[in-house]
């Protein structure tokens, strides 16, 4: 019984949980206790008109009744929707190609770090300035305008904020040119995990490189694909400055880019905490469920 | 030894970046600290019931809170007691006065007033507010409160007032009569035309030529249809709206419930038919697209504003606009109206109330400085004496408007603006109406829906309010 050995054991033990726990306690504090509070403010009216403050009253569901009272919710949430998808499926196609070409073998691109950091940069252009851009771009009179009709393309100026198709496309684009590079590099670094090896007992085989993209790097890489579609979704559902900047907040034309942040921020307005409490746990739920539909999906066909 | 202090260097470090990094990716924390917020903002809300009937002099410091640097500069311009220290610093004899400037971008300046203001009881002497700013959208949010003095409690009498505009009192009286602001500025809008366009269309550019074809609503749909087909833009939907918005017949909300006025809805078909016979467009104000009409070759008929609007929104300074050349002619409009003016207020609970009095009255009621603020400024001055003098003098004359003097015009309008249908409520409905019924004007949507979407916007704002 060597029993200074033993105590050995024990005190690395502490240092696990020792290292452990400034996480735990930032956790708590900055994550877990406003989960909770939001929780319990979603069951009270509280909010401010002018000067006047009302509640907090305890109401119970009401603020969820009134929450689903109009189908505006859900057209939020699909306003929400449609706009990520329209900025991720561009974005993970360009990010697989790119990822595909970078990390080639038989290609070896000239330039890979000067492009890297090329396809990086506008993610490092903060949203509210991207999108101020953007709306300046495509304002009715702005610079698009002129070269798409001094081009002959068009005969008069389109309005692109005022259509639902032009604006949320325009969205998608400006969220897909921001993040495409991030997915690059990291599908790049998945895809540098796979061991070549493989790729050369396939081109030894006489794989062609579709073959060796949709039948080895594709499914090798799929742990990754995963992680970028779950942080994806959960970013796009709590998507808010690009559409706030780019219609002043209104979500025009008529709130068809309204997304469900950008809603939650409307009741700021009158520090209605009941409502957005309410709005958020909903926000909550709709996150859990999707990702673990993601999680579901992926994870099932890897067994087959 | 060394191990641990590694050990615990680590772990210092990794609270650190947890710290700097664990508040905003949760979507709940917006709320967090609302509970304990909320229940500490109501409680001077009940207590503060009975007005200080004696309000206190001789505090040390002034603080005064706005969203710009205009009032700053009137007092440093006008009021010979202050003297200017730095950007937000000044004094007035003894008195230290602290600027406390908050832009009103994003609801910001209410925000951080509506803080303080809650505040005040319990905010050392001084810390508390002395005087505020408000504007006519959204004064009789505070004045309609206990949170700021009647005019007369700080010993300022109606005969003080006499020569002010009576709207410029209405705006700021709470719903026991009691006057609890006072401006500087009377801002009688009107029309404000390209006389070039004119005389193209109408055949003249005089001010009584061209009032007669706007005299009332059918009349300048008349023009505008005129203006449409000499290949002009009359302006733009949201120029003509506050002309309508401030001659409603009632309030926007009765009973906690939202009204929509007669001349609102004709505010909405109206436009929908100037737009779409081309004779309008849904520029928003201030924009890039509404500002192109400020040069010749943007083919705008007019511009809906007050004096202000003349020095601050033409671009006078550029020599390719209609405004340097003198191009720009003033009629009263179709209906009288008024657009923004700055008010100031005392807050209750001000130690320093003698100071705040002379302020007010110097700066709203002394001739003198008033006349001294519109030939230095070109406001258009809340005194009925002076916009006499000046409408009968060549010191009210306007270059930029081709030498007119539009003072006559001016008064007469501030005369006969009706504003007893304010409500708190007035910012954000018109906010939210002006962005609700743009789509229907551009024909992306039918006028219930947009209507819907109107009542929903409002609701959101004000919970207590319903359909």
């Amino acid at each position: 019984m060597g029993k200074s050995k033993n105590n050995k054991v024990v005190s690395y033990n502490k240092w696990g949980y020792i290292f452990l726990l400034p996480f735990l306690i930032t956790y708590t504090i900055f994550q877990l206790i406003p989960l909770f509070t939001t929780i319990y403010n979603s069951f009270f009216e509280n909010y401010r008109v002018g000067l006047m403050q009302v509640g907090p009253n305890f109401i119970g569901l009401q603020n969820y009744v009134e929450l689903f009272s109009t189908p505006d919710i859900w057209q939020y949430l699909a306003n929400t929707m449609i706009m990520w998808a329209m900025g991720f499926v561009p974005q993970i196609l360009l990010s697989l190609l790119l990822g595909a070409w970078f990390t080639s073998p038989s290609l070896r691109l000239k330039g890979q770090q000067f492009f890297k950091t090329v396809i990086y940069l506008p993610n490092l252009i903060m949203a509210s300035a991207f999108s101020m851009l953007f709306f300046t771009l495509f304002a009715n009179e702005g610079p698009i305008n002129s070269m798409l009709v001094g081009a002959g393309i068009l005969s008069t100026n389109y309005n692109f904020l005022f259509h639902t198709f032009s604006a949320r496309a325009l969205v998608g684009f400006m969220n897909f040119l921001m993040w495409f590079g991030n997915t690059t590099i990291l599908l790049m670094s998945g895809m540098l995990g796979i061991d070549p090896s493989i790729y050369e007992a396939a081109e030894i085989d006489g794989a062609s490189s579709n073959q060796i993209f949709f039948r080895i790097t594709l499914p090798l890489l799929k742990p990754i694909l995963v992680y970028v579609m779950v942080t994806s979704l959960i970013g796009g559902l709590q998507m808010f400055d690009v559409p706030q900047i780019l219609t002043s907040g209104t979500g025009d034309p008529s709130r068809t880019t309204m997304t469900l942040i950008m809603y939650l921020n409307k009741h700021l307005y009158s520090k209605n905490f009941g409502m957005g409490g309410a709005l958020s746990v909903f926000l909550f739920v709709v996150t859990a469920i999707l990702s673990v539909i993601v999680f579901k999906f992926v994870n099932s066909k890897e067994v087959k | 030894m060394k191990k641990k202090i590694l050990a615990g260097l680590l772990a210092a470090t990794m609270v650190i970046s947890l710290a700097a990094c664990g508040g905003g990716s949760d979507s709940g924390s917006a709320s967090t600290d609302s509970s304990s917020d909320a229940g500490a903002a109501e409680a001077p809300a009940a207590e503060e019931a009975a007005p200080a009937a004696e309000a206190e002099s001789g505090g040390k410091v002034l603080n005064i809170y706005c969203w710009n640097e205009e009032f700053k500069s009137r007092v440093t311009d006008h009021y010979s007691a202050y003297t200017e220290f730095d950007a937000t610093h000044g004094k007035i004899g003894d008195l230290d006065v602290v600027w406390n400037i908050t832009p009103s971008d994003d609801n910001a300046y209410q925000n951080n007033l509506d803080q303080t203001l809650l505040n005040q009881e319990s905010a050392a002497a001084d810390d508390k507010i002395d005087v505020f700013l408000v504007e006519a959208d959204y004064a009789s949010k505070y004045t309609d409160t206990d949170y700021t003095m009647a005019l007369s409690d700080l010993g300022i009498s109606d005969s003080d007032l006499a020569d002010q505009y009576e709207y410029t009192q209405t705006i700021v009286k709470d719903s026991n009569g009691a006057i609890k602001g006072s401006a500087w500025q009377a801002c009688s809008a009107g029309l404000i035309y390209n006389r070039e366009a004119a005389k193209e269309v109408l055949g003249s550019d005089d001010p009584a030529d061209v009032q007669a074809a706007v005299a009332d609503w059918d009349k300048y749909n008349e023009t505008a249809a005129k203006v449409a087909a000499a290949g002009y833009t009359m302006c733009s939907v949201n120029d003509t709206y506050r002309t309508y918005s401030n001659n409603v017949s009632g309030k926007w909300v009765q009973d906690d419930k939202i009204v929509i006025d007669a001349n609102m809805e004709k505010w909405i078909d109206d436009s929908k038919k100037l737009v779409d016979a081309g004779a309008e467009d849904t520029d928003e104000l201030w924009g890039d697209d509404w500002a192109k009409g400020k040069r010749p070759d943007g083919k705008v008929f007019c511009y809906f504003g007050p004096a202000w609007f003349f020095n601050f929104c033409l671009d006078v300074d550029d020599p390719e606009t209609i405004a340097a050349k003198g191009g720009w002619g003033y009629c009263a409009g179709p209906q009288p109206y008024y657009w923004g003016g700055t008010w100031i207020c005392a807050a209750t609970g001000t130690d320093n109330a003698d100071a705040v009095k002379d302020l007010i009255l110097t700066m709203t009621t002394d001739k003198a400085v008033l006349k001294d603020i519109a030939v230095k400024d070109s406001d258009c001055v809340n005194s009925k004496s002076v916009l006499a003098d000046l409408a009968s003098s060549d010191e009210g004359n306007i270059a930029l408007l081709g030498g007119q003097n539009p003072y006559a015009d001016l008064a007469a309008g501030a005369e006969t603006i009706d504003l007893s249908n304010l409500s708190p409520y007035d910012q954000g409905c018109n906010e939210e109406l002006q962005n609700a019924m743009k789509a229907y004007f551009e024909g992306t949507a039918d006028k219930d829906a947009c209507l819907e979407q109107f009542y929903a916007a409002v609701i959101e704002k004000y919970p207590n309010l319903s359909k």
